[in-house]
Order: structure tokens, then C-alpha cells, then sequence
């Protein structure tokens, strides 16, 4: 993916005449920054071309090889923490960067690349149980390039970039969500994720045309300094292209109106797809918002603060009205309820970045929104595990099927409790209650009180489903409990998402110290 | 009184809070070789009497060891960061005025450990009643979270310990409750949601405003560095927060079917403990960080106070009522209504005497309707009804349809089939009149007193007429506690009237503390109150140090 960067960085305007031209279009790669999403997408590469050589029997191999080449990428965010690198910069003029590993870049890809290895994880398992229909060489090849493509997002800080991160992370998922065999429910929710997502793309792109025809440039930090001396009569040009750039975000973030998809898509996709699209596809719609927003627009917080405050208390109400309606006996109605809660806590993370157009500081704001993401994403995924884990025997995947849980498993039972308490923001859950109030107090702090009480209503709203799942699970069970073996692949997912969610509660700082430091 | 190390203090209160949690994990845990007794149940309800035992043990060591003469420093305080990011601090401490509360939830805690403990032993849970493991660790939580939300000096840390709660009672309601319990739990749960979600908003409004979460710090401010806009809007959103909690009229209608669906110890904790998180809240927080504020809502408090009195002794009167089918855990529950009324009256005052009053009250109210929940809770256990026209007749094949032709005034007998089981109705009944003698009695004329001549700067002639109110209230609460002692006490009992068992070792043992304290409550008030208005002074006139 990193070639593709370089190819779509744009060549500096004008060479300065006293260098020789070679040198100073020739730019010093920073491999090491650029590292953790290339080998992300190399390892998927090297997966696709070995599916041709293993033997059938033999396929959990590629499986292991994914899941270890995403923790090898993940550790490969280890180097870069000593400080900011900066590379694909302009070698004149004003020197600025296509690629920037700074702290909010590799929270971010920790976020995304931690969120694919949970998923790999689920997907183990997935594969395992339905050889026939899921195809593993392509599968893990299309998931570590929307991987490498999410990872690449947060540090992209040009637009071009930026759009062309946003497609490799998306044009796979939707192969993804499509790619079991003979299933027209799948296909169809490819297909409907497919249409809707390269409408918003192209709206997008319209507006960074009108960005650019504006300012000429398209390097973020560019934009933030050359918006400002837009010519008066572009003001208008300039101000469409700032809120159709942010569709093509709010898309993929879920943002209501462009929800539509999410309970479709969740139910239709391969359930560890689902998992990943709701974590990892929603931080790839969030931070593209962020960077947008708050580093190449701050100028016209104006227009974007509104937009977002209203999409944020739109999504969050409609999310959770929706997953109150959902009826416990429908097929698939714990994913259906995770989609919807998954819109409902979309909101909840609009809400700072909305917050940050009121701020003297705007990006130290959105840290909130760095902040929650982590603890959803943690507690998130560790709803998928059980969902998966369950959906194993009930391959309806009903609310009903929970029921009783505590008696058969009653560590799942008990970890899913914690998750759904932890998402509804009440102790023990006690990072969803930490990560709720950090968000609650960058819209107190913003001023924006009223959003404040829409936001309260929905936490009151939304712990009316999760608490009713979560008394579903100790129920006493219908007919006789009889255990089951759990995986050894999801009792690490498990595992993992457990410790991240126990820890956070006993010390929220360490998620939470992301919301209070400037992360640019 | 006698002299402990401070290290010693702060471990002791760092134990309370932390202590409970670790007993609920191990709750969880199957019981290691040694410690499993008869059964299962058996074990794990006995851990439960130890942790919560040991947990008493702790408090009362610790008011032992405060410095009684000076009870307006914070004491045993622990300070250390948590979270930096936003500010929390683990700030534990205890002055006089949260020490008498801390005790009461430990005790309270115990004794509902120890009745649910014997109660097993005599007649084992039917296969009906859920797990005792899950109901150990929810008690445990409950504690924990009670028994922060007094020790906390962090304003969002008040937050968190004040939501723990919510869960556990939540479970214990809707798993091990009666009739209507999951409508009654869910009730319960969203009610006090939304006012602690809305009590955040203002708690955050008072942090980021003034630079701190600290409570002392916010106290000794007294208000100065917040405007009265901001004091205002926060005091209204705390208020909303707190008052539904406390409840105030007209935001308790959580309360009364909680109280009816709820098991015997649930509704002992949710008035004893639950209830006073939300006056305790009122004088902690509001009267000393935002006491412009509070000045601006006080009048309204006191007249939503006054109409919560009348109106609960009005719920009671018609419960009392021959034919109505009152439900004597629903009277309770409406009588509290109209005793948390009074304590948000003294608290509406803004004077120490007030004040003291409504902190006495709250513990009066703690100590007389927990006992009043457990006698209610045995009458169910033996008569299988808490329906008062069910009690007021002696023999249970005679519905109160049939009982029409029996005389008048004649009631459900209980002195004479099971005498001290009436005799300590008759005498909780009593206490919670307000009897001169009785830890009833004093936190209500305090609070009336107080009202009699309020703070500077709230009207004078309304609080007066609110006191009036207050006052002709005091009669209506002996009308309904006497008419409803008379149903169930009184009366002859038929020959063919099945005997009850009377008063079992172990319902006095968890009931004989509590008929003590209301005792030595009402007859020593000055051991409460020399603790609490050393610390209302120094809280009202800003500052706690």
C-alpha cells in the first residue's frame, strides 16, 4: 500500500532551480514508519500466492500465518513510539508530509490492527467450521488488505492519500461480506454495502475536488493555512466541498442518515466480518472525520461543528431506538441488536469531534473519541467472541439462545455481562463508564449542553437493551445445559478482549491518557 | 476514643470500600477444601455473614478510632491519582457527618447476611429461588458501592459508587423478588439512571467550571469561584439527580413498587442504605459547593418536601383503609416518601439545625424502617401475605370477603399468636411516629425547628407555612402507623386461628441492634449529634477543614 502512496503523493510544484532535478524529486523513504501497515499487506500477498500451494488438509496454516503477521505489525508499532516520523514529504517549498506515524496515527493503528488480529482470531474458527463456503486464501488476503488499508488511514495527511486508503480498506470488506459461497443473503449484503459506499466515495471525492479547486493544494496541513485566504467569491465552493468531503466518512463511520447498511451487512457477512466492520470500519470513518475536520479544516468549524453535532445526536437516537425494537425471537437478533447499538455508540464517538469545532484546541478534543474508541473497540469485539461462540450452537444467533448462558458457560456468560455493561457505561463496567464521561465532558466543556442531554436520554435508552440481555443470560436455561468445548482460537480472543476490558476498568488511564494529550 | 494509627484508619477505610468487592469475586469462586460446609448454599451464605462481618467489624473499629473531638476534619484520608486524564482522584475520608452512615450501611449489610444465612439453615431456598452465589456477590457489590459512595471525596468518583448500586439492586429485585418484581426492577433501574445520567451533566458543569472534582477543595471554595448561573444549573441538575434517589415527591414513583416487589433485604437495603445516598448527596455536594444555587431552589425543595409529606401519609391513610387491599410493604414505602420529606425540609433550611436534624432523621429513618422491612418480611414468611386485609384477619381461610361479618375494630390478632412479633411491630411503628424517646423523634423536630427560622436569604413566612404542613403531617403519619397497628396487632384471637411461630434466636439477633440504637438513639440524640454539627457548621460556613 505504501507504493501506492508514493505513486499518489504529488510531485512538488516546482523543483527549486539551484538543486539538480534527480535529487529533488527522490524522497527518503522512512521504511520503519511506513512498516506496520506494508507488512500487513505484504503478509496478505504472500498468504494469496501460498493458498496456491497448500494442500486442502492443510489450510489452518494461512489462518495462523495472518494472525501472526498482524501481531508482527502490531508489535512493529513498538519503534515508532520514541517520537514523531514523517515521510513522502515534498522535498521543496513547504516540506510537507503525505505520511505521518505521530501519536494519534499509531493509537489509531493500534486501534485498527489489534481490532484485525481479534477478528483473524474469530475468523480461525469461522473458517474452520465452514470449509465449503469460505474460501480461506482469498479470505485472508481480502482481510489483510482492507487491514493494511485501514492501517494506512490515520497516518495519511494528504487527501489523495487519504481517499485512496479509504478504498483499500473498503473494496475488500465489501468482497468480504459477500464471500460466502451459496449464500444469497451474504450477496445481496454485499451487493447493498457495495452500492451505497461507492456512492458516498464518489460524493466524496466531489468534494475534494472542490477543496482542491479552492485551494490548490491537497496536503492537509496546506489546506488548513491556504483555506483561510479563499477568495470570497469560492466561500460557497469551498464550504459544499468541506460537507460532501464528510460524507464519504460519515458513511463508513455509520453516521445516520448512511446507517441504512449496517444491519443488513452485519447479519449477511460471515460473523467475525461483522465484528471487524463494526470496530475497524468504524475507526477508518472516524479518523478520516478527524483529519478532515480538525487538521486540514479547523478554519470551517463553522460549517463542520453543526453537521457533526446534529449527525452525532442523530445516529446515537436512531441507533438506539433501533435496537430497541429489535424482537429477541428474529433470526440473527444478537447481531441485529450489536449493529444497532454499533450505530447508537457511532454517535456517542461524533460527539467530541463535534465538541472540537467549539474548542480553542480542537485536536485535543477528538481524544475523547481516540479514547472511547479503544474501550469500544476492546468490549466490542469481546461481544462478537461470545456472539461467535454461540453462534457456533445456534447458528440462528437468536437473543433467545442466550438464554441461560450463565449455566452452561458461565465464564462467557459472566465476561458477556461485563461487555454489555462496560458498552452501556455502568460500573463494573467501569472504562464504558470512564469513556462515557471523558465524551460527556468534551460536550459540557463545548458548550454544547443540549447534546449533552440528548446523549444522556440515549445511555438511559440503551441500557434498557443491554440490561435486558444481560438478564437474559442468568435465566434459568431452557431444556438441559449441556457444555460445550470452546475453541482454543476464541478462548484467545476472548482472553484478550477480557484482560484489555478488566484492565482498563481497574486503571482507565491508560485509554483514557490518549484523551487528554495533543496527539498531532 | 481511643487511639489508632492513621495508616491503620486509611487501611481500614480503603477496606470497607475494597473489602466487599473482593468478598463478591470470591462469592463467585467455588468454596476451597475446609471452608465447604453442609452445602453449597450453606458455604457461600456464610462467606457472605464474614465478609460483610468483617466489613462491620472494620467500621465500627473505625469510629472507634475517630478523633470525637474533632469531628469536622476530615480523618483516615487517602489521596491518590487515578485517573489524571480526567482528573479522578481516589479521595477517601470520613468526617461526622458520613461516619454514622457508613456504620448503618455495615450494619444493615450484616444484619440482611445473617438473616438470609439463618433463614437458609431453617428452611432451605426451594429449587425457586435462584443461586445464593449471585446473591452473596450482589450484596457484596451493593455494599461496596454504598459504602464508597459515603467515603468518597471525588465528586465523579460519588458518581461511579453512586451507579455501582444500580446493578446489583437491579439483580436482587428482578431474580429474587415477588410479584411484578421485573416491572418493578425495571422501574427502579431506568428511573435512577436517568437522574444520575442528568446528575453527571451538573457534576461535570461544577468540575470543569471550577478546575477540580475535589470535593474539600470545591467545599472550602464555598461556591466563590463558580457564578450563580453555572450554580444554578448545576444545583438543578444534581438536584433532579438526587432528589429521584432520595425520592423526592414528585419524582418517587419508582419507589413504592420497588419496595412492594422487592425480597425482605432488598427493601431493608434500599431504604436503610439507597435512600440516604441521595440526601447524603444533598449535603455533601450541593449545600457547600454551590450555595447560591441551592439558595435559589431551596424554597421549591422545601415545598416539594412538605407535599411529599402530606402525600405520603395521604398514600398511607388510603392503604390503611378497610377494603382497600393495601399492601403493608407499599405503606412502608410511601411512609418513606413522607419521612425523606422531612429530611429534605431540614436540608432546605440551610441552618445547622435543619440540617443536623435531617441527618439524624436519615439515620432514624435507616435504623426504623429497616426493622420495619424485616418484621413485615417475617409476617410474609408466616402468614405468606403482606395483603393488609389478608393480616387483619387472624385466620387465613377467611378472605377479606368473608370478613365482613366480624365486628368492627377488631383486627388481625397478631399480639395474641404471636406476641413479640406484635410487640415489636407495635414498637417500630411507634419509633417511626416520631415518639418522643425514639430515634424517630428527634430528626423531625429538628427539621421543623429549623424551618422555623430558615437562612438568611429564604423567605421566612413560607418556610413557616411549610412548617405548619410538616407538622399537621406528624399526625397524619400516627393516624396511619396506629390504624395500622390496630389491624394487625390487635384484636382477639379465634380459637380456630392457627398459631404463628413467634420470634425466632435469629431474627432477634439481626432485629435486637437495630431496637437498641433507635432506643439509644431517642433517648442519647447527643452521641449523632455532636458528631454531625461540629461538620454541618464548618460545611455551611464553607470549607470542611
Amino acid at each position: 500500500m505504501s507504493a501506492l502512496a508514493l505513486a499518489d503523493s504529488p510531485v512538488p510544484a516546482a523543483a527549486e532551480p539551484a538543486q539538480p532535478l534527480a535529487a529533488s524529486v527522490v524522497q527518503s523513504v522512512d521504511w520503519l514508519a511506513v512498516a506496520p501497515p506494508t507488512l500487513t499487506a505484504l503478509v496478505g500477498l504472500a498468504v494469496l500466492v501460498a493458498d496456491l500451494f497448500v494442500p486442502a488438509a492443510r489450510k489452518a496454516v494461512l489462518g495462523w500465518t495472518a494472525v501472526a503477521g498482524l501481531a508482527a505489525s502490531t508489535a512493529l508499532l513498538l519503534p515508532l513510539l520514541d517520537g514523531d516520523r514523517s515521510t513522502f514529504c515534498l522535498t521543496a517549498g513547504t516540506r510537507a508530509c503525505s505520511y505521518t506515524a505521530d501519536r494519534f496515527t499509531l493509537v489509531v493503528q493500534f486501534l485498527v490492527l489489534g481490532g484485525a488480529l481479534l477478528a483473524a482470531l474469530l475468523s480461525v474458527t469461522a473458517l474452520k467450521d465452514d470449509t465449503r463456503r469460505l474460501p480461506p486464501g482469498e479470505f485472508w488476503f481480502l482481510l489483510l488488505s482492507s487491514a493494511a488499508g485501514a492501517a494506512l488511514l490515520p497516518a495519511s495527511r494528504d487527501l489523495a492519500t487519504l481517499v485512496v486508503a479509504l478504498e483499500v480498506a473498503s473494496l475488500p470488506a465489501f468482497a468480504l461480506v459477500g464471500i460466502r459461497h451459496g449464500d444469497r443473503g451474504s450477496s445481496e449484503a454485499a451487493l447493498k454495502f457495495f452500492l451505497s459506499s461507492v456512492t458516498a466515495t464518489a460524493v466524496s471525492l466531489l468534494g475534494i475536488s472542490f477543496v482542491y479547486a479552492t485551494t490548490g493544494t491537497l496536503h492537509l496541513t496546506e489546506i488548513a493555512a491556504r483555506v483561510q485566504q479563499v477568495d470570497g467569491q469560492f466561500h460557497t465552493l469551498a464550504r459544499t466541498g468541506v460537507v460532501l468531503t464528510l460524507v464519504g466518512f460519515a458513511f463508513k463511520t455509520a453516521a445516520v442518515p448512511f446507517h441504512f447498511w449496517v444491519p443488513d451487512t452485519y447479519v449477511g457477512a460471515p460473523l467475525p466480518i461483522a465484528a471487524y466492520l463494526s470496530v475497524v470500519g468504524k475507526a477508518v470513518g472516524f479518523t478520516g472525520l478527524i483529519l478532515v475536520t480538525v487538521v486540514a479544516l479547523p478554519s470551517y468549524a463553522d460549517v463542520w461543528g453543526p453537521a457533526m453535532a446534529g449527525l452525532a445526536a442523530l445516529t446515537m437516537t436512531v441507533g438506539n431506538t433501533g435496537a430497541l425494537r429489535q424482537r429477541t425471537t428474529r433470526a440473527y437478533s444478537a447481531v441485529r441488536l450489536l449493529a444497532w447499538s454499533s450505530v447508537g455508540q457511532a454517535g456517542y464517538l461524533l460527539v467530541p469531534i463535534a465538541a472540537a469545532a467549539h474548542s480553542d484546541d480542537p485536536r485535543q478534543q477528538v481524544g475523547s473519541t481516540l479514547a472511547y474508541a479503544l474501550m469500544y473497540a476492546a468490549v466490542n469485539l469481546g461481544a462478537f467472541t461470545v456472539a461467535a461462540l454461540v453462534g457456533r450452537r445456534h447458528t440462528l444467533n437468536r437473543l433467545t439462545d442466550y438464554r441461560g448462558l450463565y449455566a452452561t458457560n458461565p465464564v462467557a456468560a459472566l465476561l458477556l455481562a461485563f461487555f454489555l455493561l462496560c458498552l452501556a457505561g455502568l460500573p463494573p463496567g467501569i472504562i464504558g463508564l470512564f469513556a462515557k464521561v471523558a465524551v460527556f465532558s468534551a460536550a459540557v466543556e463545548a458548550d454544547l449542553g443540549w447534546l449533552a442531554v440528548v446523549m444522556a436520554v440515549n445511555v438511559v435508552i440503551a441500557l434498557f437493551y443491554y440490561l435486558q440481555w444481560t438478564a437474559l443470560l442468568f435465566r434459568a436455561p431452557e431444556g438441559e445445559a449441556v457444555r460445550h468445548r470452546v475453541p482454543a482460537p476464541l478462548t484467545a480472543a476472548l482472553a484478550v478482549t477480557a484482560v484489555l476490558g478488566v484492565a482498563l476498568s481497574g486503571a482507565p488511564q491508560i485509554a483514557l491518557r490518549v484523551a487528554d494529550t495533543n496527539l498531532f | 476514643m481511643i487511639d489508632i494509627n492513621e495508616s491503620v484508619m486509611q487501611f481500614l477505610l480503603a477496606f470497607l470500600v475494597v473489602g466487599p468487592l473482593l468478598g463478591a469475586a470470591a462469592a463467585l469462586l467455588p468454596a476451597p477444601p475446609g471452608l465447604k460446609g453442609k452445602s453449597p448454599e450453606q458455604a457461600v451464605l456464610r462467606h457472605g455473614v464474614t465478609v460483610t462481618g468483617a466489613v462491620l467489624l472494620a467500621a465500627i473499629v473505625l469510629a472507634l478510632g475517630f478523633d470525637h473531638d474533632h469531628p469536622a476534619t476530615m480523618q483516615a484520608t487517602t489521596d491518590i491519582a487515578w485517573i489524571p486524564a480526567l482528573d479522578v482522584r481516589i479521595h477517601l475520608g470520613i468526617d461526622g457527618i458520613s461516619l454514622p452512615l457508613l456504620v448503618l450501611t455495615a450494619l444493615l449489610t450484616f444484619l440482611c447476611a445473617l438473616h438470609s444465612y439463618f433463614k437458609q439453615q431453617r428452611q432451605p431456598l426451594t429449587s425457586a429461588g435462584p443461586a445464593p452465589k449471585g446473591f452473596v456477590a450482589l450484596l457484596l457489590v451493593l455494599e461496596s458501592g454504598s459504602l464508597a459512595t459515603f467515603a468518597v471525596l471525588d465528586l465523579l468518583l460519588f458518581f461511579l459508587a453512586f451507579e455501582t448500586v444500580l446493578v446489583p439492586m437491579y439483580f436482587l429485585i428482578a431474580r429474587w423478588g415477588g410479584e411484578g418484581r421485573a416491572r418493578a426492577a425495571w422501574t427502579f433501574i431506568l428511573y435512577t439512571l436517568l437522574g444520575s445520567v442528568v446528575m453527571l451533566l451538573g457534576l461535570l458543569v461544577i468540575g470543569l467550571d471550577a478546575g477540580t472534582f475535589d470535593m474539600m477543595a470545591l467545599a472550602t471554595d464555598n461556591g466563590r469561584s463558580l457564578t450563580t448561573s453555572v450554580q444554578v444549573i448545576a444545583v438543578l441538575a444534581i438536584g433532579v439527580g438526587l432528589a429521584v434517589k432520595t425520592p423526592m415527591w414528585p419524582l418517587h414513583s419508582w419507589l413504592p413498587d420497588a419496595h412492594t416487589a422487592a425480597p425482605t433485604i432488598g427493601s431493608v437495603l434500599l431504604a436503610g442504605v439507597l435512600l440516604k445516598m441521595g440526601t447524603y448527596g444533598f449535603v455533601r455536594i450541593l449545600l457547600p459547593v454551590a450555595p447560591d444555587g441551592f439558595r435559589t431552589f431551596a424554597p421549591y425543595l422545601a415545598a416539594f418536601a412538605v407535599v411529599g409529606i402530606i402525600y405520603g401519609s395521604l398514600a398511607c391513610l388510603a392503604l390503611a383503609r378497610r377494603g382497600a387491599g393495601g399492601d403493608l410493604k407499599r405503606l412502608i414505602a410511601y411512609s418513606s416518601v413522607g419521612h425523606m420529606g422531612f429530611v429534605l425540609l431540614g436540608i432546605a433550611t440551610m441552618t445547622p439545625t435543619g440540617v443536623n436534624g435531617a441527618l439524624f432523621a436519615n439515620i432514624a429513618h435507616g435504623l426504623v424502617t429497616g426493622l420495619l422491612f424485616f418484621l413485615v418480611g417475617a409476617v410474609k414468611d408466616r402468614t405468606g401475605s403482606t395483603d393488609l386485609d389478608v393480616l387483619s384477619t387472624p385466620s387465613p381461610d377467611r378472605g377479606p370477603a368473608t370478613a365482613a361479618p366480624r365486628p368492627p375494630g377488631t383486627g388481625g390478632a397478631l399480639y395474641g399468636r404471636a406476641p413479640r412479633l406484635g410487640g415489636l411491630l407495635a414498637f417500630a411503628a411507634v419509633a417511626s411516629l416520631g415518639l418522643p424517646g425514639l430515634a424517630g423523634f428527634w430528626g423531625e423536630m429538628l427539621a421543623l425547628f429549623g424551618a422555623f427560622d430558615p437562612a438568611a436569604g429564604l423567605s421566612r413566612p413560607a418556610f413557616l407555612t411549610f412548617m405548619a404542613i410538616g407538622a399537621s403531617g406528624t399526625l397524619l403519619t400516627a393516624a396511619y402507623l396506629l390504624v395500622v397497628v390496630r389491624r394487625v396487632c390487635m384484636g382477639a384471637a379465634p380459637q380456630d386461628a392457627p398459631r404463628l411461630a413467634d420470634v425466632q434466636g435469629y431474627e432477634f439477633a439481626a432485629w435486637t441492634p437495630l431496637v437498641a440504637l433507635t432506643l439509644a438513639g431517642g433517648l442519647w440524640p447527643r452521641a449523632l449529634l455532636g458528631l454531625t454539627d461540629p461538620a454541618v457548621q464548618q460545611l455551611l460556613a464553607g470549607g470542611t477543614r
